[in-house]
């Protein structure tokens, strides 16, 4: 397959193709291809040391890919490029949001302000980049009304409205899992990348977590996440790909996927002949 | 528990006796040769020592005294009403304000206007020159640089350590403009924050990836090389003989303050002539800039690029997650704030008269930050109660002659200012370290807006 000569159809969100990333000497993702499907959750997983992280910073902009090309399509057809983009233009033009692995919120910023903060484009374009909006131009109060009912929205979906005016930074760890995501949904993303959104999560938050990816995929956004979490991958996911020292090692559905032996040795490092032993061990008792 | 904070309890008092005993002996080492021995020359010039064993007992006794009645008595006390406090059930966190916290702002506005005719009303011309000049303007001024550097420190969390680069770059501004070309002070002031402001950007491309330290230092080099260049560049700024004889600024055209002109303010008014007039004109517009500077400030915080402002200093990463172009965040506060320093830099030039490269030493740089760092960063009223208590004390040290009474005729007490400075700073942020106002106001809310305590925010790191 020539690079740049696939055309993609419109059920394609992000089409990874022949993406490599070195960090000196290490070969951190070697020739990895993948699709995510619009309007499905897709989960990556692999064992500690993967690389799943690696391609999502490579996705988000935060690294630029040794080789390989990342195309993003829009829904309305426009498709970019994600490696010729700035980390800030990924959001911004892509609609590309992502989630952090230790949470990275504005924890002097209240809950709301949060929200608010992750519209800065729309609303920098309806204050005129801030100079309309210093003189309080009606069409700017507008925007800003629409921004705090988008908050408030989002706020709502993630159980947060009762904490929307306490500092970020003081909310329970569950809560500022969620707050991240609602943040990441206020930039009104395409395609949502969640690094391990369920770690540190207990089984009630895990389930309230469950509940708010499926609203987000049913409201039309496509997700992308790493998780480690058995359940949560499996229970979820429409998809799943599998990495293992950089390379994909299975590709498809959730039940394809727990019964393809490559997965199950990776993850257990176990002969394949004792694999059909292990994946009731596996799949009842997470990955621990 | 109960027993332990009872006033009077043996076991208290036997350890207060025995606390109050080992800081006898610890102070009774310390100052033994400080205060119990001194030296002095004798009547052929040898130096000699005595004994002051006197001095040295009531030090030792203080000290000793002091300790025992904190432990035995003042500190249960505090206990027992901590103690009290918490059975009552009742938060400290006081939601009620008394009146004059609640008008603070109202209350000092209406004070700062009404301050110079207070002051001609209470000592005179004469007298309110110090009291406008001295400590009101100069008061004001810090207020406003310290507001300005805020944007950039407070806000965005940039620690610039040359802020009074784009000070200078504003007083230079206006100084070389009307006294080259003639222009006047209310063409000049827009002009010197336009280009203190494009010097900010200046300064801002090439530290953009730099963050904390390496930050501070090269914005540090930055106020030098200004600095430099000030006192180098001769044929322009005269070098370290400064730029005398500035044009004053005139009341918006109308009248001049200047005493032989036509337009002459005081004979428009019928006034005896004195310079008081021009200060409290002077009083008044800094004030006003002052002002518009805390406006901008506020309304900025409120606006999309000042929530990414504040985004900035709380995490850069996931600013960018977001879709913010921290370049351009960052390149406007480095804008904002220095607009504000080429304001205060004009307005500098038109009072005093006269520039020089002396006027933008570091140590400027260094007071605007303390001030800005004192008040919290962030808040403005925090940020001019410390600069009211920074740059008015220095002034209130001047007139403490009485002191002389004290420590002899050659004390000086301006000469302490910096050792002053140091250990009130230091007392400060021991009790407050996060200044001293060290909440942040959220800039919306859903329900009520409720202060978010200074343990949450970050300092930001470049």
């Amino acid at each position: 397959m020539a690079l740049g000569t696939t055309t993609m159809t419109n059920d394609t969100i992000l089409k990874v193709e022949h993406l490599s990333m070195k960090f000196g000497g290490l070969m951190a993702i070697n020739d990895l291809s993948l699709e995510v499907r619009r309007g499905e959750i897709t989960a990556l997983i692999g064992p500690n040391g993967a690389g799943k992280t690696t391609v999502f910073n490579c996705i988000t902009g935060f690294y630029k890919p040794t080789m390989g090309m990342l195309t993003l399509q829009r829904r309305d057809g426009k498709e970019f490029l994600l490696e010729r983009l700035r980390d800030f233009e990924i959001p911004k033009l892509a609609g590309v949001a992502r989630t952090f692995q230790n949470i990275r919120l504005f924890s002097g910023l209240t809950v709301l302000e949060n929200l608010l903060v992750a519209q800065h484009n729309a609303l920098m374009k309806a204050s005129g980049y801030t100079i309309l909006g210093l003189l309080g131009l009606p069409a700017y109060n507008k925007a800003v009304d629409a921004s705090i009912e988008k908050a408030k929205y989002w706020l709502d979906k993630a159980d947060l409205t009762d904490r929307a005016d306490d500092p970020a930074g003081d909310l329970p760890y569950g809560a500022q899992r969620r707050l991240e995501i609602a943040r990441a949904m206020c930039t009104n993303p395409e395609l949502l990348c969640l690094d391990e959104p369920a770690a540190g999560l207990n089984p009630r938050e895990s389930a309230a977590l469950n509940t708010l990816l499926h609203l987000i995929r049913d409201e039309g956004a496509s997700i992308l996440l790493i998780e480690h979490d058995m359940s949560v991958v499996m229970e979820i996911s429409d998809h799943v790909v599998v990495l293992e020292y950089g390379q994909k090692i299975s590709d498809g559905s959730p039940d394809h996927v727990k019964n393809d032996p490559r997965v199950i040795a990776a993850y257990l490092g176990v002969e394949d002949d004792e694999v059909e032993e292990v994946i009731a061990v596996e799949l009842e008792g997470g990955n621990h | 528990m109960t027993a332990a904070t009872e006033t009077g309890h043996p076991n208290v008092l036997a350890k207060a006796v025995r606390e109050g005993i080992f800081a006898g002996v610890i102070s009774f080492f310390m100052f033994l040769l400080f205060v119990g021995v001194e030296t002095y020359q004798d009547i052929n010039n040898a130096l000699v020592w005595r004994t002051r064993w006197g001095l040295l007992a009531i030090f030792v006794l203080v000290a000793a005294v002091s300790r025992f009645l904190t432990v035995a008595f003042i500190k249960p006390h505090i206990d027992r009403r901590k103690l009290a406090k918490a059975k009552s059930g009742v938060l400290e966190v006081s939601e009620q304000k008394n009146f004059f916290h609640r008008h603070f702002l109202k209350i000092a506005l209406i004070f700062l206007l009404v301050y110079p005719f207070l002051s001609l009303l209470i000592v005179g011309k004469q007298g309110s020159l110090k009291y406008v000049d001295n400590f009101g303007i100069q008061i004001l001024i810090y207020v406003m640089l310290a507001w300005g550097l805020n944007i950039v420190v407070g806000l965005a969390g940039l620690l610039d350590l040359g802020y009074v680069a784009f000070y200078a770059v504003g007083a230079y501004s206006y100084a070389l403009l009307s006294s080259y070309f003639g222009f006047s002070f209310w063409l000049l002031l827009p002009m010197s924050g336009i280009l203190a402001a494009l010097w900010g950007i200046i300064l801002g491309f090439p530290v953009l990836r730099l963050r904390g330290d390496y930050l501070a230092i090269v914005t540090l080099a930055f106020g030098e090389i200004i600095r430099l260049v000030l006192i180098n560049w001769t044929e322009v700024t005269k070098g370290t003989f400064g730029i005398s004889g500035i044009a004053k600024a005139s009341f918006f055209g109308i009248w001049s303050f200047d005493t032989g002109s036509a337009n002459s303010f005081v004979k428009a008014w019928g006034l005896s002539a004195s310079s008081v007039y021009y200060k409290i004109f002077l009083f008044y517009i800094i004030l006003a800039l002052c002002m518009l500077t805390a406006y901008v400030t506020i309304r900025l915080r409120r606006m999309p690029i000042g929530r990414a402002w504040e985004a900035l200093r709380e995490d850069e990463i996931a600013c960018r997650s977001l879709g913010i172009n921290t370049v351009t965040t960052k390149l406007t506060a480095f804008a904002t704030g220095a607009m504000f320093g080429g304001f205060a830099g004009s307005f500098f030039a038109a009072r005093q008269g006269f520039v020089s490269p002396e006027s933008f030493v570091f140590l400027e740089s260094a007071v605007i930050l303390a001030i800005v760092v004192l008040g919290g960063m962030g808040s403005l009223t925090g940020i001019a109660i410390a600069a009211v208590v920074m740059v008015g004390g220095t002034e209130v040290l001047r007139e403490m002659s009485f002191l002389k009474a004290v420590f002899g005729p050659d004390f000086t007490p301006e000469l302490y200012r910096m050792l002053l400075f140091g250990l009130a700073m230091i007392i400060v942020m021991l009790f407050k370290p996060r200044g001293f106002v060290g909440s942040r106001e959220p800039t919306a809310f859903l329900k009520e807006r409720r202060a978010v305590s200074g343990s949450f925010t970050k300092e930001g790191h470049g």
